[in-house]
């Protein structure tokens, strides 16, 4: 992970530019005739790039649409509306060839280490089938020598290679997870909350382990997560979310110093700081209820019935997203200019 | 002093005995809440933090469970040899209970309204109308809308931070002198986190009560705790004030703990300190320090013998080293 964020001159090509993208799941009724009666709105148009080699943070709370915007930029669900282009390869436009290489060179880590790993199957078995499948290592020695490598990096013994995952600990599996994920060299990886189930000891070893990889590698990151003091640590710019679409998007300093959107100013708050003398002094900002239905979003900015600040045209009509200072884009009708 | 303590547990031994052989889960853990006092229990998963609790009120299945040994004293008397009945009219009255997960810990075929009644019809004996009204009264008081309708809904109706309104509503039905709350924000999102720990301190300070928060986020920790114990595989391995604790940590653990968090107000000055290695395996009957194995400055004696938990620092500032980290030198 470099110390300071790639800037936009440098790196003109992003390799990740998602535009306008939108997921909505059908809500049928019916038995014999369904009918849709509605749909819901998880991801409702959202605009960002990731540069080659940054971690990009992507936060909000349970059921904001960050893990479907995350599954839907690897092509795992179809898109309703917008374009996510890879790397040069437009998602909608790419024929079978191209969606089997996109499959080879974006790979995701689960958040779930007990949930995303067959328990059937051996960690030779597990690390091993991304290698099988894209048919990379068709003769089964050289297949096992590169898991034995694969463990080797995420700092797993090759001995445990015929173990089964329900013999390792939390932090052990996740590494398994990270091993499928490097087995096909990729470029980027969706990270899902790959650390939100571990013990705060173990979660250290992981985020270390995914730097240097990050670092040896040269690969890129979506970072999804809620735990916002850890992808301050990690990451380089920080997307924020809610309700479906994104509020503010900064260089990772820049948004935690000074945020702009009142629910960023309110998540910042809300979040407790290990220290009491410093947590008594803490300003916070207690948001009013609960995140709306994503089916039926609340008109105009989709944040008014909760915001502190909201005033009469924030209900009407929907805020654009623009920047306004270099590289901080936000959505606002508050923020001037 | 002593007489101040209105919960005093010692040298409290929890195992169960499963299949595979016996889980040592609790391994000699002695607290001391005083009245109107907030203290936390903080630890990683499998501590024994849960299982210290449960055992205090006697919600640990006997068998599986065993409590080997310890006294829990409330109000001259030890909690661990009542009879279940005698249990239950201190279960939910003068000590209550709220859990992580409020989906679970609800009866999802009975309504709010019912569940919310058990408690008021149980202990305090009241009729229909009046638990009505009062029921009304509660859920007004733990901030849900529209109450007198939610008492008619099912947990399922409810979002995942009212569920966990409605059974801190449930918890002080009685006024209990004593709450104790396992994890109750863990499975929330930071806002509605903040709305709940801002919700419990002002029921505290309101009625006077004391809570035992357990945790595992020294966040949450650093914002309600007056004082702090921290539990490793089974032990208490520190007890401070929170200020000591976060300032002057004294065992090697509770160091490496706070080393490896990030902090959402700070610039990222280095990476993360992390921890080597898992903790102990309970199945194993402890020997020595449970973090000798993960400890930097391990030495002989730690891998033989326990060390006592002794008072370190001023205030009853206490850790279990054989070390002084102070000067990394043995005491």
């Amino acid at each position: 992970m470099s110390a300071s964020p790639p800037m936009r001159s440098e790196n003109p090509q992003p390799l990740i530019q998602v535009r306008q993208l939108k997921k909505h799941f059908p809500i049928r009724q019916g038995l014999i005739f369904e009918k849709e009666v509605g749909a819901v709105k998880a991801v409702d148009g959202i605009t960002f790039d990731i540069q080659q080699g940054e971690t990009l943070g992507l936060v909000g709370e349970s059921g904001c649409g960050k893990t479907t915007a995350g599954r839907t930029i690897l092509g795992l669900y179809p898109i309703t509306a917008g374009s996510v282009i890879i790397s040069g390869i437009s998602l909608e436009e790419a024929d079978k060839e191209h969606i089997k290489l996109l499959r080879r060179y974006a790979q995701m880590i689960f958040q779930d280490p007990y949930a995303s790993l067959n328990p059937r199957w051996t960690v030779s078995a597990i690390i091993g089938e991304p290698l099988r499948v894209h048919k990379l290592l068709a003769d089964d020695k050289a297949r096992t020598e590169r898991v034995h490598e694969l463990m080797l990096k995420v700092g797993l013994s090759p001995r445990l290679i015929n173990r089964f995952p329900h013999e390792f600990s939390g932090g052990q599996r996740q590494r398994i997870g990270v091993a499928r994920a490097l087995a096909c060299n990729p470029k980027f990886i969706v990270c899902d909350e790959p650390i939100s189930a571990l013990d705060v000891s173990i979660q250290a070893q992981v985020v270390n382990l995914l730097e240097d990889l990050q670092d040896e590698f040269g690969l890129t990151y979506l970072f999804i997560a809620h735990d916002l003091s850890m992808v301050r640590h990690i990451c380089d710019r920080v997307a924020v979310m809610y309700l479906g679409v994104m509020v503010e998007l900064a260089e990772r300093d820049e948004l935690y110093d000074n945020p702009l959107h009142p629910y960023t100013q309110a998540l910042l708050s809300a979040v407790p700081v290990p220290d009491p003398k410093t947590s008594r002094k803490r300003q916070r900002i207690i948001l009013p209820g609960d995140v709306p239905s994503p089916i039926n979003p609340p008109s105009g900015c989709r944040f008014h019935p909760r915001c502190p600040i909201a005033m009469e045209h924030c209900s009407q009509q929907e805020p654009e997203w623009r920047e306004v200072t270099q590289g901080h884009w936000v959505a606002c009708h508050a923020v001037n200019p | 002093m002593e007489s101040q303590n209105l919960l005093e547990v010692k040298d409290l031994r929890t195992r169960f005995h499963i299949a595979e052989g016996t889980v040592y889960a609790v391994n000699g853990v002695s607290l001391a809440l005083k009245e109107g006092e907030t203290i936390a229990v903080v630890g990683e998963s499998g501590c024994g933090k849960s299982v210290t609790m449960l055992s205090i009120l006697g919600l640990i299945p006997i068998p599986p469970g065993e409590i080997a040994s310890g006294e829990a004293l409330y109000q001259g008397r030890d909690l661990l040899k009542l009879t279940e009945s005698e249990m239950e009219h201190i279960r939910g009255k003068d000590v209550a209970m709220i859990f992580q997960d409020p989906m679970t810990a609800l009866n999802p075929v009975l309504s709010i309204g019912r569940q919310l009644g058990e408690p008021l019809r149980v202990h305090l004996d009241m009729d229909k109308p009046a638990i009505r009204q009062r029921s009304i009264e509660l859920l007004e008081q733990v901030g849900i809308p529209d109450p007198a309708h939610r008492l008619t809904e099912y947990p399922h109706q409810l979002s995942g931070g009212q569920r966990q309104r409605a059974m801190i509503a449930m918890s002080l039905a009685c006024f209990p002198s004593i709450l104790i709350a396992d994890e109750p924000t863990t499975a929330l999102d930071v806002t509605i986190q903040a709305q709940i720990v801002e919700l419990v301190q002002q029921f505290r300070e309101q009625m006077h009560m004391s809570v035992i928060w357990i945790t595992h986020d020294l966040g949450v920790v650093a914002e309600i705790a007056e004082r702090v114990l921290v539990m490793y595989a089974g032990f208490i391995v520190e007890e401070a004030l929170v200020d000591d604790l976060f300032e002057d940590p004294r065992h090697p653990y509770t160091l490496a703990l706070l080393a490896a968090l990030p902090r959402v107000d700070r610039r990222r000055d280095r990476r993360l300190n992390s921890i080597p290695g898992a903790p102990p395996n309970l199945l194993l009957e402890p020997k020595g320090c449970p973090f000798a194995a993960r400890c930097e400055l391990v030495f002989d004696r730690c891998r033989e013998e326990m060390p006592p938990l002794i008072q370190v620092a001023p205030n009853h500032h206490q850790a279990a080293c054989w070390f002084d980290v102070t000067t990394g030198k043995p005491r």
